[in-house]
């Protein structure tokens, strides 16, 4: 394997030269690195470094999710806060509903079950994903854009009547939910949670980028009529894209409703949708771990930035903007030709 | 005689005011390479384009083994047999020459949802896919990127990933455009390897190509077929020497 | 029957400052091929600026060029430092530099004016009401609105049909090479479309003023509806923007006053206000929705 080309960039770096085994020491030592991680900040004293990492890993699941439709099928999706804010609202009605002992719809029991919870915010994402997908994509290019910027606004405005399940406000969840005899409480615990869940959602993006179906979606992405003329319609294969993308994005929902222990129609503001594509290009589009990158570069930058002034977007706009514009990759094809390892053309 | 493979019936195409197609009456022979030449402007790679079906014909009939595909989308078309290459390579260019054409194989067995095993170690595509590398003559660039090929091994590639398809009719929309001398030769040696194996609707300029190769040659005129024949038919025919020759675009 | 030409006429309003924007964004969009998000901080631009002259001078006229210019100048600084990069550039990318934009302009205002909306008055010459029929009393200034977007969608017309200029624009879209040939500068073009784009964008924030309030934010909730608005009609058709936006204008204001009414019906009242008002949001989505599945590229798909 050693074809240069940008499906497998990001875990295969420079072609020829070291390629299965630089890359295998390459992730073994980032693994290490993120399981170490919560205790080697607790030893030099700051524990406020695990919620953060834990941020950065629930938005690498949702950016990664958003890059496969965006960065491998080529659908600029404005729309994934949608999936992300339906992920979190499964999780708060949910519990909102077991704590009322009612019926959600009238027969759907609540629960607090990390294990039932987490796969219906999949199941769910991908609903919505199936029916919002299959509409947009009766379009393309700009038009695309703004359709599903528009329908994630619909939903932003339908859960923002919904004052059965606090409107505006939103509405907290007490307690995160539970996983086996775990105290989800305990940020170290919830923070090896997500990085299960994120391992399991990288792992499978890999394996699909590279399977087959990978293949005619990165060949939709790059021409249309080519892949018409042997034989391939795109809808289909961009409809099963999109709807993976959005059970992801949904999944990364449900863990930052647990994360924060609350779900308002913020999460499905459209400026949510413009920072998961931010985190997409910041650590390089169509590239597997460059979503992580962007997802740690994005949530530290606010971090950093708000701690020094409240117009901390004033400063992010115009990196944002020097990175469309002059970088080519994002920060993972700038770290690759500065020559510091990973990956890119 | 036996029928043709295709046959075109009356085939018209207009836009706004221009009659691109002015029916078309054209039937290729199973087996056959059958050149269609014209002048520019002729209507040549519009009545490729309506045959292949990206673009919908007014009136008329398309024949299929004398089943109507005029109804159908590309990707039906494909299915029942038909395959192009284009005057403007319509490759994917972040893929290797080995990656479009694998694709094109994988395209042929059915759908492609399998979300798992990965489909650049799956040697059922790669070794048919080096096969049809391999009778294009492109077998030693196999894993350079088309974005880094030349415009002749494009060209090549091209026509690799439409015999990928394993076409009954190959419509080849000037496969010789932009060619060098050397790699013209080249692809007239392919071509003619394949003769008998594929059927061939070749639309072409290069006319030594076209003499060389074509077992008959329709000439289209203002979107007319003015003349069906043999090589010696056409040089002959008068009505075919003052439409085309006439106008020294030959 | 007079609440349903009052609605009528709201809507026809909304409609037209819809189009406002709606003409710019599709122009842009059809002529440079520009995706650009940061048209609504243009309308939020003429609005600030209007607010501010009238604030400072006093004068409905200085506040009006003030509006128009500042949107203008805005407009084309953006086109020359930002927007001409991303010509050849995916959508991706010009919708992420785009979004920057929106940022820096947000930011940048916040800073300028703080967080606190601004309130304008209504210009003393279209101050009150004027009595349309029996019973029906209009305000002047909403009129005058109309009015004004009506002039504006026909001078376009004449504009781009009529003119050298629009013929320069038309031919533009299709053969950019031709143009440069014919030896038109294209980047001043460009430039100048975009600063016409930004100039409808300002005039309609200039006039959103003594509605609505003055805000950080405003552009993006009008962008939104805007690229409703788009869809609908077709992109890159001026007339698609034109009946796009008065469809819009009329189906949102109209499902606004009387959804909740409806609903009241069958629910309590502060319930139904919520609810009604949600569902209200989300009708021209919908709307888009059902014309997608109909007309895919619009109601006026544009002829390039």
């Amino acid at each position: 394997m050693s074809d240069g080309t940008t499906t497998d960039e990001a875990l295969n770096p420079a072609a020829s030269a070291a390629p299965a085994y630089g890359r295998s020491l390459a992730l073994l030592a980032l693994a290490i690195v993120l399981i170490a991680l919560p205790f080697t900040v607790q030893a030099i004293g700051q524990p406020a470094l695990v919620p953060l990492a834990t941020r950065v890993l629930i938005y690498a699941i949702a950016a990664a999710s958003l890059n496969l439709a965006l960065g491998f099928g080529g659908m600029v999706s404005f729309g994934h806060a949608a999936f992300f804010g339906i992920g979190g609202y499964v999780v708060g009605i949910l519990y909102r509903t077991m704590t009322d002992d009612g019926l959600f719809l009238g027969f759907i029991p609540g629960t607090d079950q990390l294990l039932i919870t987490l796969p219906a915010a999949l199941l769910v994402g991908g609903l919505f994903a199936c029916i919002i997908g299959a509409l947009s994509l009766r379009t393309s290019g700009v038009q695309f854009i703004m359709i599903t910027l528009a329908f994630a606004q619909m939903l932003f405005f339908l859960f923002v009547s919904l004052k059965a399940y606090g409107g505006d406000d939103g509405m907290t969840i007490r307690r995160r939910n539970a996983l086996f005899s775990l105290n989800t409480r305990d940020d170290i615990t919830f923070y090896f949670i997500c990085l299960f869940v994120a391992a399991l959602v990288f792992l499978v993006l890999w394996r699909i980028v590279g399977s087959r179906f990978g293949m005619v979606l990165a060949g939709i992405r790059q021409n249309e009529r080519r892949m018409a003329a042997i034989g391939i319609a795109p809808y289909r294969y961009k409809l099963a894209a999109f709807v993976i993308s959005g059970m992801g994005t949904g999944l990364a929902g449900a863990l930052m409703a647990n994360y924060l222990r609350f779900v308002s129609p913020d999460m499905l503001h459209w400026t949510k949708s413009g920072e998961l594509m931010i985190m997409v290009i910041l650590g390089g589009v169509g590239t597997l771990l460059g979503p992580l990158l962007g997802a740690a570069a994005l949530v530290v930058l606010e971090t950093v930035l708000t701690g020094w002034t409240e117009h901390w977007q004033l400063v992010l706009g115009p990196i944002l903007l020097l990175v469309v514009l002059f970088t080519q990759g994002g920060l993972n094809g700038l770290l690759g030709r500065l020559g510091l390892g990973r990956s890119a053309p | 005689m036996t029928a043709p493979l295709l046959s075109v019936r009356g085939l018209r195409k207009r836009f706004g005011g221009l009659v691109a197609t002015d029916g078309v009456n054209l039937d290729v022979r199973d087996g056959e390479i059958h050149a269609l030449i014209g002048p520019n402007g002729a209507g040549k790679t519009t009545l490729i384009t309506q045959l292949f079906g990206e673009l919908t014909h007014d009136e008329g009939a398309i024949l299929l083994e004398g089943e109507e595909i005029g109804g159908l989308t590309t990707v039906q078309r494909v299915r029942r047999g038909l395959g192009r290459t284009f005057q403007i390579n319509q490759l994917l260019p972040d893929f290797t020459m080995l990656d479009n054409v694998a694709l094109a194989v994988q395209a042929q067995e059915g759908h492609s949802f399998r979300f798992f095993a990965n489909a650049r170690r799956d040697e059922s595509l790669r070794t048919r896919a080096r096969q049809h590398l391999a009778t294009a003559g492109l077998s030693h660039r196999a894993e350079v990127k088309v974005a880094d090929l030349s415009h002749g091994e494009q060209k090549q590639l091209e026509f690799a990933i439409a015999l990928a398809c394993e076409p009954r009719l190959l419509l080849l929309d000037e496969p010789m455009a932009g060619l060098g001398h050397a790699e013209s030769e080249q692809m007239v040696a392919m071509l003619s390897a394949l003769k008998g194996r594929v059927t061939m609707l070749l639309v072409e300029h290069d006319m030594d190509a076209v003499f060389a190769l074509a077992d008959r040659i329709s000439v289209l005129v203002y979107g007319r077929v003015i003349a069906t024949g043999t090589a010696e038919e056409i040089r002959d025919n008068p009505e075919v020497r003052t439409a085309y020759l006439g106008e020294g675009d030959a | 029957m007079t609440l349903v030409l009052e609605q009528l006429l709201n809507g026809l309003q909304f409609g037209v400052m819809l189009f406002l924007l709606a003409a710019g964004l599709t122009l842009i969009f059809g002529i440079m091929g520009v995706i650009n998000l940061a048209h609504g901080s243009l309308y939020m631009v003429g609005a600030y600026a209007s607010a501010f002259a009238a604030a400072q001078t006093g004068s409905v006229w200085l506040a009006l060029l003030a509006g128009l210019a500042g949107a203008a100048i805005a407009g084309m600084v953006v086109e020359i430092v930002v927007l001409r990069r991303l010509y050849a550039r995916n959508h991706l990318d010009q919708v992420l530099a785009t979004f920057a934009l929106i940022l820096i302009f947000n930011q940048g205002v916040t800073i300028l004016f703080g967080r606190q909306p601004l309130f304008v008055s209504v210009p003393p010459a279209l101050n009150g009401s004027v009595q349309l029929l029996p019973g029906l009393t209009y305000p002047v200034y909403r009129l005058a609105i109309i009015a004004v977007g009506l002039l504006v969608a026909l001078g376009l017309y004449l504009l781009i049909n009529r003119t050298r200029i629009g013929m320069l624009v038309r031919a533009g879209a299709t053969h950019r090479e031709m143009v440069r040939a014919l030896g038109v500068d294209i980047r001043l073009l460009y430039t100048a479309v975009f600063g016409l784009g930004a100039l409808l964008a300002g005039l309609a924030g200039l006039m959103a003023g003594p509605i609505l309030a003055v805000q950080v934010g405003m552009g993006e909730q009008i962008l939104i509806m805007t690229f409703v608005v788009v869809v609908i009609g077709g992109v890159g058709s001026i007339r698609g923007a034109f009946f796009g936006a008065l469809i819009v204008g009329l189906v949102d204001t109209s499902l606004r006053a009387f959804m909740p009414g409806l609903l009241r019906h069958v629910m309590t009242g502060p319930e139904a206000d919520a609810l009604g008002a949600g569902l209200a949001s989300m009708g021209i989505y919908l709307l888009m929705a059902i014309v997608l599945l109909v007309r895919p590229k619009g109601l006026f798909p544009a002829h390039v």
